[in-house]
């Protein structure tokens, strides 16, 4: 940090003539937060002990499937269902918000239905229907079949058959998140002050150019935070997959603790691993966010590791009167 | 081509009209620009100064008259005695001939000054990168902000952004620049690096068409003063002339009030 030279602002420097020295204060004390510190660390102990003891948790047990290769199997295949249902999500839901905002009405009007009817069903059926017309398309057609035998059904299809379940799976998850991302990028797009499409337009960029030059990256900022939120959502609610014979990480807990009646173990093993992926996704989130932050900020919120940094190399917190913002901001932001 | 194509003229309005729904904005604007005039557009709030200056780059489309740029209907085409609506990409050509300043300056956030000044070349016109990035920093240079092009629009003061606005509209070697009340979001002490860039393009030889309350500014460079009142240009003159010796009681209230 660099010493300031100019005379600071009055009242900065104590009356003392050289006012641009650092200010060390001794921080306002707070009892009463480490009284609920303290509190809160004696109760996280408790429960820690308390789970760790309890004999229905059986963490043995836990630890031999957490890596066993069926569960990282069943876990691949979730995360290849977000990933891939996410990605058609997103897409989808750029061009239905773009049709929605269409002075043409039929496009208009045809993004609508879409999405009142795919947020207006439950995400469950619209898998058993992408699964059930994957039956239907199979080698041995089975019109007619009442739905109670179904599932019985299911396991005798051919293996050859055009949707498999991970197709389903995968119809049924990102079709119906598309039209939940179609309106977060709406409220993006909506977010984005007019004033931005009137200088694109003015400098002679058509409507499509001013969208994906000037309007989308702006609404990247208020698209993303929800985005995630949905990506996490979507982590989960792919173990609806489960219900359609797909093998993924719920569904291959399910398989084995109903053969070996670990139920609790398996359930844990499973919920640690989406905890563990949940975690990855959040980190990616802040770094996402922080790169669209670019230019709306004057300077850029540190990255955990930047704090942490800044806390070994013992700096200090100093205010520095007068000291304009840093001319750019840090770390390589620029493209 | 057309018969009447507003021939010569840089801007021609013919009796131009624009309605809000019910709102009868704009009742019948006739109005000429030579090239490298400058003309001040003066009026009060709400008589239609905005509205008139975004239909001649298209922002708003005129619902009456006839509306030419260097000779070219703006937004239609004319064949025979039918009128064409133009496709988007005829439009945004169009428009890319003609600059515009806007009071709120409307940069891009997510792009430094530079990349401001960059991006309609590169988008627009297809130049290279390389050329975009050697013309930009003469222009930035030209608007004495050398030392900012990598800054963030946010990280400027009023003048400057603006300063980058017009560098950025410049970029389009443009035959006509609009400028809507450039210097009414800014400070006092700020407005004058402002108008200071644009008496330097005055001179220059552009055409310009600026709304501005800035009398002593159309006094120095305006080839004429418009009054515009209640969606109508009341009077037009040389500017010593309309300030000193205004023909309408409306003019001289106005000019009350903002001298
Ligand atoms: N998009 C719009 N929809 C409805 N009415 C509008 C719209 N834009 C402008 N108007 C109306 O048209 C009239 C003229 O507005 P305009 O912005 O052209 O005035 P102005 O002369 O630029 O005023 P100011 O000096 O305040 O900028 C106003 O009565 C305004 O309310
Ligand atoms: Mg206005």
């Amino acid at each position: 940090m660099s010493t300031a030279t100019k005379p600071s602002a009055p009242g900065a420097g104590a009356g003392q003539g050289s006012g641009s020295e650092p200010i060390k204060a001794i921080p306002a004390r707070h009892p009463g937060r480490w009284v609920a510190t303290v509190l809160v660390l004696a109760f996280v102990v408790v429960f820690l002990l308390a789970i760790s003891t309890n004999k229905n948790f059986e963490w043995g047990i836990v630890g031999q499937y957490f890596t066993t290769s069926a569960i990282l199997r069943g876990l691949l295949v979730t995360i290849e269902l977000t990933v891939i249902a996410m990605v058609i999500g997103v897409v989808l839901g750029v061009v239905l918000a773009v049709m929605r905002l269409s002075p043409v009405p039929v496009i208009s009007g045809s993004s609508w239905v879409y999405i009142w009817f795919f947020r207006g069903t439950p995400v469950l059926v619209q898998l058993l229907f992408w699964f059930y017309i994957a039956a239907l398309t199979g080698p041995h057609p089975a019109l007619g079949l009442p739905l109670t035998h179904f599932h019985h059904f299911v396991y005798h299809l051919d293996a050859n058959r055009l949707i498999t379940p991970f197709t389903a799976a995968i119809f049924g998850l990102g079709l119906n998140e598309g039209a939940y991302m179609a309106e977060i990028v709406r409220a993006g797009i909506l977010s984005v002050d007019e004033g931005q499409t009137e200088a694109a337009q003015s400098l002679g960029m058509t409507r499509l150019k001013t969208m994906r030059l000037v309007v989308l990256p702006q609404a990247m900022r208020v698209i993303i935070p929800p985005t995630g939120n949905e990506t996490i959502s979507m982590l989960k609610t792919s173990s609806l997959a489960s219900t359609i014979s797909l093998l993924e990480l719920t569904g291959t807990a399910e398989q084995i603790f109903a053969r070996t009646f670990q139920t609790v173990p398996l359930l844990i093993v499973a919920s640690l691993w989406y905890l563990a992926v949940t975690s990855v996704l959040t980190a990616g989130q802040f770094y996402v966010e922080r790169h669209y932050a670019r230019g709306h900020l004057r300077t850029l919120p540190p990255t955990p590791i930047q704090r942490l940094r800044a806390i070994f190399t013992k700096n200090v917190t100093t205010f520095h009167a007068g000291v304009p913002p840093p001319p750019a901001v840090p770390g390589g932001e620029r493209r | 081509m057309t018969s009447n194509d507003g021939g010569g003229h840089m801007v021609k309005a013919e009796s131009v009209h624009k309605h809000f729904g019910k709102a009868h904005v704009l009742k019948g604007v006739d109005f000429e620009v030579e090239p490298k005039q400058v003309i001040v557009i003066i009026g009060p709030s709400g008589s239609g100064k905005t509205t008139f200056i975004r239909c001649i780059n298209h922002l708003e489309k005129i619902d009456g008259g006839r509306l030419w740029v260097d000779g070219e209907l703006v937004g239609y085409e004319q064949k025979g005695d039918k009128l064409y609506e133009l496709h988007d990409r005829d439009v945004a050509r169009k428009r890319s001939e003609i600059g515009m300043v806007f009071q709120r300056f409307n940069l891009f956030p997510p792009m430094t000054a530079i990349e401001n000044v960059m991006v309609g070349p590169i988008q627009v016109k297809g130049e290279s990168r390389a050329a975009a990035r050697d013309q930009a920093k003469k222009l930035l240079d030209r608007v004495g902000l050398t030392q900012k092009m990598d800054a963030y629009p946010a990280q400027l003061s009023g003048g400057q952004q603006q300063r980058v606005a017009i560098a950025r509209a410049l970029a389009m070697q443009p035959k006509l620049m609009l400028f809507d009340e450039p210097t009414s979001a800014l400070d006092p002490e700020l407005v004058g690096e402002v108008l200071d860039v644009m008496r330097q393009l005055a001179t220059e030889g552009m055409t310009m068409i600026v709304v501005t309350h800035e009398i002593g500014f159309a006094r120095e460079v305006g080839d004429a003063l418009v009054f515009m009142d209640e969606g109508v240009i009341l009077e037009a003159g040389k500017p010593r002339e309309v300030v000193a010796n205004p023909q309408h009681e409306r003019t001289r209230q106005f000019l009350s009030k903002v001298l």
